[in-house]
């Protein structure tokens, strides 16, 4: 058996005693020292749960928030409180298009600021099919516009979403992922300036645990980012709004919850884009071994590489 | 293992993968032909909305209440949405006689068919309520509304058992088509037929409902968007499938796309 399996096994609590165990042998030792030949430890550090969490959150995230930017579109503005302002003005951001001198121009107000964003917001598209649209034809699913299909694709992968929020948050507290792995502590806390320093510094560290800015992101992108989104959602819709008032009593107000929802999705926007930043930076190949095959090579340099789980 | 290879291996990554993105950033027209209407894919997903209907049946209170609003919460006149001026000859016809000879039919799968008059419908027991209209392009309006719960019309029809649904069938034609014009039509099950705040809409904001709210009567069906809603009621008819119907999916808008269960 290779030291590797030792991860995969493991609950945090008796983990370490049969970890230690196994660790003394010779053999295994062996086994260690030829799965690393540059002196760079080959661990498991990704559950097969959270492997595969991954990628369904990938392709739900993926198709959401495009089928997403699709359903906005249908009516691009944001409201606060109950309902739209037809009759008075509650909108904070609204994507519209006008003629004008120099022809038709796409705009974008916020706050009650216009901003010409032709091109991209209010109006898009090119040559001759310029539209009049929120989004641009590129980030929306289908391209077109079509709201019967981008709510099908919406609510078909919100339920993917949901059973694989499920999936993780149980596997997670089965296999003790979310308590020893995400869940920041108090040292964490205290260590919070020197990982931000690092980061800034360009200088990452290959461990088996996340760094402390990794352990606040996940977290708050797993445990409140997706299920605000998930409610948010919810409260959108009236048949869940008759049955959970309080829903809609806790965000605001139905355009309130929506324009949320929206916020939400530009936080999930965000995440990727810093992730994706982050994986080539730290080391692409290594990131996608381990969120596939599980498998990470860390650092001997690293003061806690070999860091008990937990410790 | 050169600390060089591992660079120019992580450039190639880079390339990769922004070239990649691009190509999916670019290509969201590339799920265009795969969820046309007519295609396997759409069909197999849009069931996750027979899913949502089920787990609302099954877990949520069948009778629990829409919020109901103050009348403070009256902000501004309700948003007429989809036709606001029928050009029927019979609507107009009724309409210019400011629906004194309206009669709503009530027939299909009931013991007793009814015709009423107008007059008839505002002589029964009515419920007001201000609640919110849910429209499926995003936005919302609160408005009062009163009428006849549908539930009273629906027991004096006496309903058959192997009734399912309650079809709706309108004045307005919606879209014109080389075959001829399409008037709307809509459909709900049984549960929100009877729910206490399905109503027969006459009257709103404490007047008699407009034309382009759906005069002289229109159904609200609360703990649904407002496309299931149908304006200008011209005849109820109880069925136990929504197959005869239009294309057959239950609706003007659903034989479009859009989901049958609008509660969500």
């Amino acid at each position: 058996m290779l030291p590797i399996i030792v991860y995969r096994y493991v609950s945090p609590v008796i983990g370490r005693k049969r970890e230690s165990l196994l660790m003394n042998q010779p053999l295994e030792r062996t086994a260690l020292e030829k799965m690393a030949p540059a002196g760079k430890p080959l661990i498991y550090r990704q559950f097969l749960s959270t492997r595969i969490t991954h990628w369904l959150w990938a392709i739900c995230l993926f198709f959401l928030v495009l089928s997403g930017l699709q359903i906005f579109n249908a009516r691009p503005d944001l409201y606060i409180g109950q309902q739209s302002g037809f009759g008075f003005d509650n909108a904070i951001l609204r994507f519209d298009a006008a003629d004008t001198a120099n022809g038709p121009r796409g705009y974008t107000t916020i706050f009650g600021k216009r901003f010409d964003t032709t091109g991209v917001f209010g109006l898009s598209g090119s040559g001759d099919n310029l539209e009049a649209r929120g989004f641009p034809a590129w980030a929306t699913i289908p391209s077109y516009q079509d709201l019967a299909t981008g709510r099908v694709i919406h609510f078909f992968f919100a339920w993917v979403l949901v059973a694989t929020l499920l999936t993780w948050l149980v596997s997670s507290l089965v296999n003790g992922h979310l308590v020893r792995d995400l869940i920041p502590r108090r040292k964490d806390l205290r260590r919070l300036g020197s990982d931000l320093a690092d980061h800034l510094r360009l200088r990452f560290h290959h461990r088996r645990e996340y760094n402390v800015l990794q352990k606040f992101t996940y977290a708050f992108v797993l445990i409140i980012l997706l299920p605000l989104m998930v409610l948010t959602g919810l409260t959108m819709s009236p048949g869940v709004d008759a049955s959970f008032p309080f829903l809609v009593e806790i965000f605001g107000g139905r355009q309130t919850a929506r324009t949320i929802h929206f916020l939400g999705m530009a936080l999930i926007v965000l995440f990727f884009l810093v992730h994706m930043l982050m994986v080539l930076a730290t080391g692409p190949l290594n990131a996608l071994r381990s969120i596939i095959t599980g498998r990470y090579r860390t650092d001997t340099s690293a003061p806690d590489a070999t860091a008990q789980p937990g410790e | 293992m050169s600390k060089k290879f591992n660079i120019s291996r992580r450039h190639f990554l880079t390339a990769a993968t922004l070239g990649g993105s691009t190509i999916a950033l670019s290509g969201c027209d590339a799920f265009d032909n795969l969820l046309a209407g007519d295609s396997g894919v759409r069909e197999t997903i849009a069931k996750a909305n027979d899913l949502t209907y089920r787990v609302q049946r099954l877990l949520f209170g069948r009778n629990a209440l829409a919020t109901e609003y103050s009348e403070n919460d009256i902000r501004q006149p309700m948003r007429p949405n989809g036709d606001t001026a029928p050009e029927d000859p019979d609507y107009v016809a009724l309409q210019a006689k400011n629906f004194a000879d309206y009669k709503l039919e009530v027939t299909g799968l009931v013991e007793k068919p009814l015709s009423l008059s107008l007059d008839e419908l505002r002589n029964m027991p009515s419920r007001t309520q201000i609640t919110r209209h849910d429209c499926v392009e995003g936005w919302s309006c609160i408005a009062k509304w009163t009428g006849v719960q549908l539930s009273r019309v629906l027991d004096e029809a006496k309903v058959k058992p192997e009734a399912r649904y309650v079809v709706f069938r309108c004045f307005d034609t919606i879209e014109q088509t080389l075959n001829g014009g399409i008037k709307y039509y809509g459909s709900v099950d049984l549960i929100d037929a009877r729910h206490p705040q399905t109503i027969l809409a006459y009257g709103m904001n404490g007047k008699t409902l407009p034309i382009a709210n759906g005069a002289p009567v229109r159904v609200r069906v609360e703990r649904q968007l407002g496309y299931k809603m149908p304006k200008y009621l011209r005849s109820i008819e109880l069925a136990s499938s929504l197959k005869p119907f239009g294309q057959g999916h239950g609706g003007y808008w659903e034989d479009n796309g859009y989901d049958w269960y609008g509660g969500v």
